[in-house]
């Protein structure tokens, strides 16, 4: 598999958070925000890169039957790794994010990916594998983040300062001023209704995408379960 | 027999290996960033102490002149209470609190709230919640400047009637859509306050609390 085949999977094809659906627990818990999203799924993507890269390193020392406990205890050690760095260096947004990154263990996205993929395939590409579908469950984590504080605050990106330091203060956008604040939004029902949405969206840009006349049929997407 | 003997222990011996890698990992991490984590909590500590009384006003350590107790009738519900005494030249200057309001709309709210030591109230700070976004969270700070209507008050200012929301005929604002959590807050401060009025000598003169025992 090629490295442009990873990538188109990763980030539209195989999108963990619109196609395969893995991962909604963080997915909606987390995304009140834009911000919040960029840094849990840059959280995750660290993850996936790791535990891709580890699991593909492992593939052939473990055997069948054991290999399920083992990718649970590499994914665990880099999760708490990660959780300890961020408490180091990024301590006001661990503040925000602090329940959701020991969540990110159970996040099955990350053992699917350790399942479908590094456990055939050599470790370059299994963290590159790794990085696309992180970067796709960002992405997603991003827009829905950015839909509903939108919707919901009518802001973008406020609290930057907590991933960036004090020039994130500069980041934050105030589309709508005076915004009196749309609770539904904001609320978990809205994280439902936006994804709901976004799921939409994206459905619907594939039937126009493929009314045009094509050559080439559209592939279907293997699930990783 | 024997075989599948051999091909359990090689299972076994595997899975104990990856054991053995993450946790000498973990452990290399935790040596690394322990320092750093715990430097880190006190900066946000002193941080958070810093909003309600300035450190010019102080000469002591305040973030270690600490002592906790637990006291059920003014701070129910068996809480751990902080309560962090900022000294000049040995004189007693303020104390801040650090308790919970325990009827908020959806759990206990983590306060901190500073009281000068002639009774006035210095400020009060929410440290944790889990109030409902857009209708409670304005208790915060950062999100509107209800908390900042307790600067300067004290038990007899407003009188004890009026220490409550202005639907139950008090002196404070409530929220549109929430009443029940500035309800909570200002019953928990005013329970600090009375606190503070019968025992502030206690809260000056108890020894420090070992550090090991506060967070």
């Amino acid at each position: 598999m090629n490295a442009r085949q990873i990538f188109i999977d990763g980030l539209w094809r195989q999108n963990t958070g619109l196609v395969i659906l893995l991962g909604l627990c963080p997915l909606l818990a987390v995304t009140g925000t834009a911000v919040n999203g960029i840094g849990l799924g840059l959280a995750t993507t660290l993850t996936l890169v790791c535990s891709n890269f580890a699991v593909s390193l492992s593939r052939r020392l473990l055997r069948p039957e054991i290999r399920i406990p083992a990718y649970v205890l590499i994914i665990a050690s880099v999760v708490t790794t990660i959780q300890l760095l961020m408490q180091a260096w990024f301590h006001d947004l661990y503040r925000v994010l602090g329940i959701f990154i020991p969540l990110i263990v159970t996040n099955c996205a990350i053992i699917g990916r350790a399942e479908a993929f590094a456990s055939r395939n050599p470790p370059l590409s299994s963290a590159l594998d790794g990085f696309a579908t992180g970067l796709g469950f960002c992405l997603t984590l991003v827009a829905l983040g950015a839909f509903r504080e939108l919707v919901g605050h009518g802001t973008l990106f406020s609290q930057a300062e907590l991933l960036f330091g004090e020039i994130g203060r500069s980041l934050q956008i105030t589309v709508i001023p005076d915004h009196p604040g749309f609770l539904l939004a904001i609320l978990p029902p809205g994280a439902f209704i936006a994804l709901g949405l976004l799921i939409a969206g994206r459905n619907w840009a594939i039937s126009r995408l493929s009314r045009r006349p094509q050559p080439e049929v559209q592939p279907v997407a293997e699930r990783a379960s | 027999m024997n075989t599948a003997r051999i091909s359990f222990a090689k299972s076994a011996l595997s899975l104990g290996l990856v054991a053995i890698i993450g946790t000498t990992l973990l452990s290399g991490v935790d040596r690394v960033t322990a320092e750093r984590i715990a430097q880190q909590e006190r900066r946000v500590v002193l941080q958070q102490l810093g909003q309600i009384i300035p450190p010019d006003r102080y000469d002591n350590a305040l973030q270690d002149d600490l002592f906790t107790f637990t006291d059920e009738t003014w701070f129910p519900q068996g809480q751990q209470v902080v309560a962090y005494r900022a000294r000049r030249n040995g004189q007693p200057v303020a104390v801040i609190l650090r308790f919970a309001a325990v009827d908020g709309y959806s759990g206990p709210i983590d306060l901190l709230a500073g009281i000068e030591a002639d009774g006035r109230l210095a400020g009060v700070r929410v440290i944790t919640h889990r109030e409902t976004p857009g209708l409670g969270d304005a208790i915060e700070a950062g999100k509107s400047d209800w908390i900042r209507s307790f600067d300067g008050k004290s038990l007899g200012m407003p009188p004890a009637a009026e220490w409550g929301v202005r639907r139950d005929g008090g002196a404070f604002d409530q929220f549109t859509g929430a009443t029940i959590t500035p309800r909570a807050v200002i019953k928990a401060v005013r329970l600090a306050l009375e606190y503070h009025e019968r025992h502030g000598d206690l809260l000056y003169s108890s020894e420090v609390t070992p550090q090991e025992a506060a967070p």
